[in-house]
């Protein structure tokens, strides 16, 4: 199972072996992380499950879609290397994935 | 203060279907909502988005949900308060006092809370020192503009309500749009006339860039913005409106001594109390073992705990379930006999 890192904006961290096919804000929130609040359930809807990806991995990812970047003009404090976990689908491609969590949410 | 059978908090589509469910066991209800229309979620977070799963309903969107359950309650001429949040919840011996943000009193011996993930709220700028200048000159929505002429305007936003209001205000004042990147979203007529105006003069446009400061003490005097190439810039600033959408807070529910759990609320899954006797909460917001966040559950969920609200509203009278296909007195509830 890939493993995807997360970690707070402290510098804590946690791996956490999420499933294949789910996204990585899914693995957060069926592992309790903090930091990653989900509001719309993954409608694309909230910019609540906004992540900083690490940089060497943002090319690895699929481009966000255009309604994906919009969203994230509503996210806290967005930065280049920002998206949303509910739109990172979970593949051995990208195991050992290290996402940083916002500050706050909202 | 105003006597009602049920008081319903969220004009989601649960809520919405909770007033039918009521309506046709004779109980009248009254609906309070933050936002200023009906519709809750379905309204403001996916208006366009097709939904799958209601039962019956092949395809349809969140404004067509909502509208078609107006029409479903019209018959039972219900009072919705907008623009109020639920504040307050007390009890009175076997009743409930609510109270809203507006100081709007009711008894009640029911409150449905159908709220979904909260009350919907604008985002705030996060800047710590800007806090002090909310609602006097930092705004997150323009209720009258007429204390906006003749001003040095910041807005920072880009999607339809930063756009619109850029070009609206720049007829009053001098108006300055920052965004933090160079697309904008918006309607491509609005943002070709924000463009014209920008080679007019008349707005200036800064991208990509983020607000880094805020200087003033009574009032605002100028912000400070960062660019990504890390440039900062000064900019002369009377007024800040900001435009970051709205985010869903559960605010003061968290307050009434209710079971919760995380952001939801601990029901059981026989009538959807809580653990306060005649506080019902449906929806996103309830939380039971097994519960789905889909709408239909919802439904389910308000038609189950409608009942429990008539034996607290009609202690007197004894609960006869009825189908609406047979039923008289429902019938002419829905204005059909």
């Amino acid at each position: 199972m890939p493993k995807i890192i997360y970690q707070d904006n402290k510098g804590n961290s946690k791996t956490i072996n999420v499933e294949n096919g789910l996204t990585v804000m899914e693995g957060a929130i069926q592992n309790d992380i903090p930091g990653i609040d989900a509001d719309c359930g993954g409608s694309m809807a909230c910019a609540t499950c906004h992540v900083y990806v690490e940089e060497k991995w943002l090319d690895k990812l699929p481009k966000a879609e255009e309604a994906e970047v919009d969203m994230i003009d509503m996210a806290f404090e967005p930065k280049k290397n920002s998206r949303l976990s509910c739109q990172l689908i979970v593949s051995d491609e990208l195991d050992g994935l290290k996402v940083t969590t916002p500050s706050k949410q909202s | 203060m105003k006597k009602i059978d049920a008081i319903i908090i969220g004009a989601g589509p649960v809520g919405l279907f909770a007033i039918h469910q009521l309506g046709l066991k004779g109980l009248k209800a009254i609906v309070i909502d933050n936002l200023d229309r009906a519709g809750g979620q379905c309204i403001e977070l996916y208006p366009d988005k097709p939904i799958y799963d209601i039962p019956a309903v092949p395809e349809c969107t969140g404004e067509e949900l909502t509208k078609n359950l107006l029409e479903q309650i019209k018959p039972f001429n219900t009072e919705f308060i907008f623009n109020e949040r639920v504040e307050e919840v007390r009890q009175d011996k076997d009743k409930w006092i609510v109270k809203t943000n507006n100081n709007n009193e009711f008894s009640t011996p029911n409150i449905i809370i159908a709220g979904g993930v909260g009350s919907f709220e604008p985002r705030k700028l996060s800047l710590k020192e800007i806090e002090k200048f909310e609602g006097k000159s930092l705004f997150y929505a323009v209720k009258n503009k007429e204390e906006l002429k003749n001003k040095k305007i910041s807005i920072f936003g880009g999607g339809d309500s930063a756009l619109d209001w850029a070009l609206e205000l720049s007829k009053l004042s001098k108006i300055t749009l920052i965004h933090r990147r160079d697309e904008f979203r918006g309607a491509p007529h609005t943002l070709s006339e924000i463009k014209k105006l920008e080679k007019e003069g008349k707005i200036s446009i800064k991208t990509p860039c983020q607000l880094a400061s805020v200087e003033g003490n009574e009032s605002i005097k100028s912000i400070s913005v960062k660019f990504d190439d890390g440039k900062v810039e000064k900019i002369n600033t009377d007024i800040i409106l900001s435009f970051f959408g709205l985010v869903m807070k559960l605010g003061p529910i968290a307050d009434w001594g209710l079971n919760m759990d995380k952001k939801t609320i601990e029901v059981n899954s026989q009538n959807f109390e809580t653990n306060k006797k005649g506080i019902f909460a449906i929806g996103d917001i309830c939380n039971y073992p097994g519960k789905l966040k889909l709408i239909l559950s919802g439904f389910h969920e308000a038609a189950l705990a409608s009942v429990d609200c008539f034996k607290r509203a009609r202690p007197n009278e004894k609960y006869r379930f009825e189908f609406t296909t047979a039923s008289k007195t429902i019938q002419e509830r829905l204005g059909k006999k």
